[in-house]
């Protein structure tokens, strides 16, 4: 008998938070669970390359994530995200403010029995 | 006993911050016993180069010109219940800010404040062109044509040095922002050179507190996610750190907002690349090993920060000529909006290639998708349009001259009778632009002095 792990697939903004700042052509974006206990899956599942295929598109050109279980939280730094940075790029939004939501927008794949776990934290 | 702990407040985090945020963090601090502190950050990378400019045109100015909205509201009671101000917004100017201050002490009829000004953060000053240009950059790219500034962030102990010198106020140039808070705590505390530890406590109190409000609700708030009380009256926030390193992270009273170990945890990541290794003038910063605990309501403990020897070198920011920015807008809204803003963005490429001009151009249509896109490219997950929406359509160019950003503005103006059906709203923008570049410069380079003006100890 095998046993099939039911899961719903969610934003990463259900589960988590995060904030994005920017030095010169870089984005750090940190991505925060709502609940520890989601740390896990986020390990699992928002890695470098998936956050690197996700930023493709504005020209970036490698992802280090930095984890930081004590909080629990992770820290994504995204070389050549900000289309030149603040000197030259001509986004609208010059320093990436706006690009922790374009993280938090990436689908993830959450057990059906934890959803309420891992949303709880919410409207803290 | 009291001295043992320091309660220090923020009322900007950037230029361009709330002018009445300092206020309700002023009549905090005055409650609290014990060494009492109001910081001021005002300058971000590209700001000391316009104050540059400005002190060019007139050598009285060069200051913040947020200077004078952010004390004035505050500075007798600051002097009454001897809260003494550190701020950056001396900018390109320190000096020409202390007299500011002196100048509406009077008008106020306050008693006569102390002022330290700290210099000797202007590269310019000990090291010629030439040699500037001869460093690597960080970002890897030439330093331009026309030097408008390189200032050095020389950290935390000028500003220490200047408040053992009985300053009520001290006004700097360019520092790190952290050291308007870490200044305070070494002179309270006498924390040596090579406390790496105590320094880095210092530095992440000093990283909480420089954005304002940005650890107390904003920046933050998402309806229905992460709600806010009140973030139109957000309290900026007030910390209490120890001589042990100890800091507490709360708020003005009576203001809205929120400390919460999630509004921290956003806070302590802002602008962190490596979090083993947070590189400032006084010590490098280590946070894997920070907890964050809710104490009460609004109150949030933050500690285990490590420190690691300081580098040897200072980061620099030069900031020279970066051409012309020309921005213009027009909207169309109703049915079939998304086509006709379409056809009017196509209407202006056409006609600015037909120019020939070797300008960068860039075409967004507001509504769709935009800071998410990437110069031309699109952002693959944006959801599908309402093609009956409310759309702008968003030219911008980067250029060497001002008629070819004038001209582009010029051309989605014209769209009002040479475009699309029922396009309105027009606006344009154009900006000289400063770029920057980061060089690291031998610390041995730089002698920050200290000198006072107003009242005599």
């Amino acid at each position: 008998m095998t046993i099939v792990l039911e899961t719903v697939r969610l934003k990463l903004h259900d589960i988590a938070h995060g904030r994005s700042g920017d030095k010169g052509n870089r984005s750090n974006i940190s991505v925060i669970p709502y609940s520890p206990e989601a740390y896990p899956l986020l390990l699992e599942q928002v890695t470098e390359a998936k956050v690197l295929e996700l930023f493709a598109h504005k020209g970036a050109s490698a992802v280090k994530r930095y984890e930081l279980p004590n909080l629990p939280a992770l820290n994504f730094v995204i070389d050549d995200a900000l289309e030149g940075g603040v000197n030259s790029t001509l986004n609208l939004d010059l320093h990436g403010k706006t690009l922790s939501f374009m993280l938090l927008a990436m689908p993830v794949e959450v057990p059906l029995d934890r959803v309420r776990e891992f949303t709880d934290g919410r409207r803290s | 006993m009291t001295r043992d702990l320091v309660h220090i407040g923020c009322g900007a985090g950037f230029a361009g911050d709330r002018k009445d945020a300092g206020g309700p963090v002023v009549d905090t601090l005055a409650k609290r016993d014990g060494p009492k502190y109001l910081i001021f950050e005002t300058l971000a990378e590209r700001t000391l180069a316009l104050a540059q400019k400005q002190k060019l045109k007139n050598p009285e100015k060069g200051y913040s010109p947020f200077l004078e909205a952010y004390v004035r509201p505050v500075l007798q009671r600051c002097l009454e219940h001897k809260i003494r101000i550190v701020s950056n917004f001396g900018a390109a100017n320190p000096m020409g800010g202390a007299r500011k201050i002196l100048e509406i002490a009077r008008e106020l009829g306050c008693r006569t404040p102390r002022i330290a000004v700290v210099s000797g953060d202007d590269l310019l000053a000990v090291m010629n062109e030439g040699e500037i240009r001869a460093h690597k950059t960080i970002e890897g790219l030439p330093i331009g044509d026309g030097i408008v500034a390189a200032n050095t962030y020389i950290g935390a102990r000028p500003i220490a040095e200047a408040l053992a010198g009985g300053a009520d106020i001290v006004v700097v140039g360019r520092t790190t922002d952290p050291a308007l808070v870490l200044g305070p705590l070494i002179h309270e505390f006498g924390w040596a050179e090579d406390d790496w530890d105590r320094l880095a406590a210092g530095t992440l109190a000093g990283h909480l507190l420089e954005c304002g409000a940005q650890v107390t609700g904003a920046y933050f708030a998402d309806p229905g996610f992460k709600d806010v009380p009140d973030l139109a009256h957000v309290g900026f926030p007030v910390a209490t750190i120890g001589r042990d390193g100890a800091i507490t992270v709360s708020k003005a009273e009576n203001t809205g907002g929120a400390v919460t170990p999630a509004s921290v945890m956003e806070q302590i990541l802002y602008e962190m690349h490596d979090p083993s290794a947070y590189l400032t003038a006084d010590v490098v910063l280590d946070i894997t090993g920070v907890t964050v605990t809710q104490e009460s309501e609004n109150v949030v403990a933050v500690s285990g920060a490590k420190g690691k020897p300081r580098p040897d070198t200072l980061k620099t920011t030069v900031s020279f000529d970066g051409g012309w920015l020309g921005e213009a807008e027009i909207s169309y809204a109703g049915p079939n909006a998304l086509a006709r803003a379409e056809l009017a963005r196509d209407v202006i490429r056409e006609r600015c290639l037909e120019r020939g001009s070797n300008a960068e151009y860039r075409f967004d249509i507001v509504g769709l998708s935009s800071t998410f896109d990437g110069g031309s490219a699109p952002y693959p997950g944006r959801p599908a349009p309402a093609p009956d929406g409310d759309f702008r359509v968003r030219a911008a160019v980067s250029c060497h001259s001002k008629e070819v950003a004038e001209d582009l503005a010029d051309e989605v103006l014209s769209l009002y009778c040479s475009g699309p059906a029922g396009g309105g709203g027009f606006r344009r923008n154009i900006t000289a632009q400063i770029h920057t570049a980061s060089i690291l410069v031998d610390r041995d380079r730089l002698a920050p002095s200290v000198g006072y003006c107003g009242a005599e100890i």
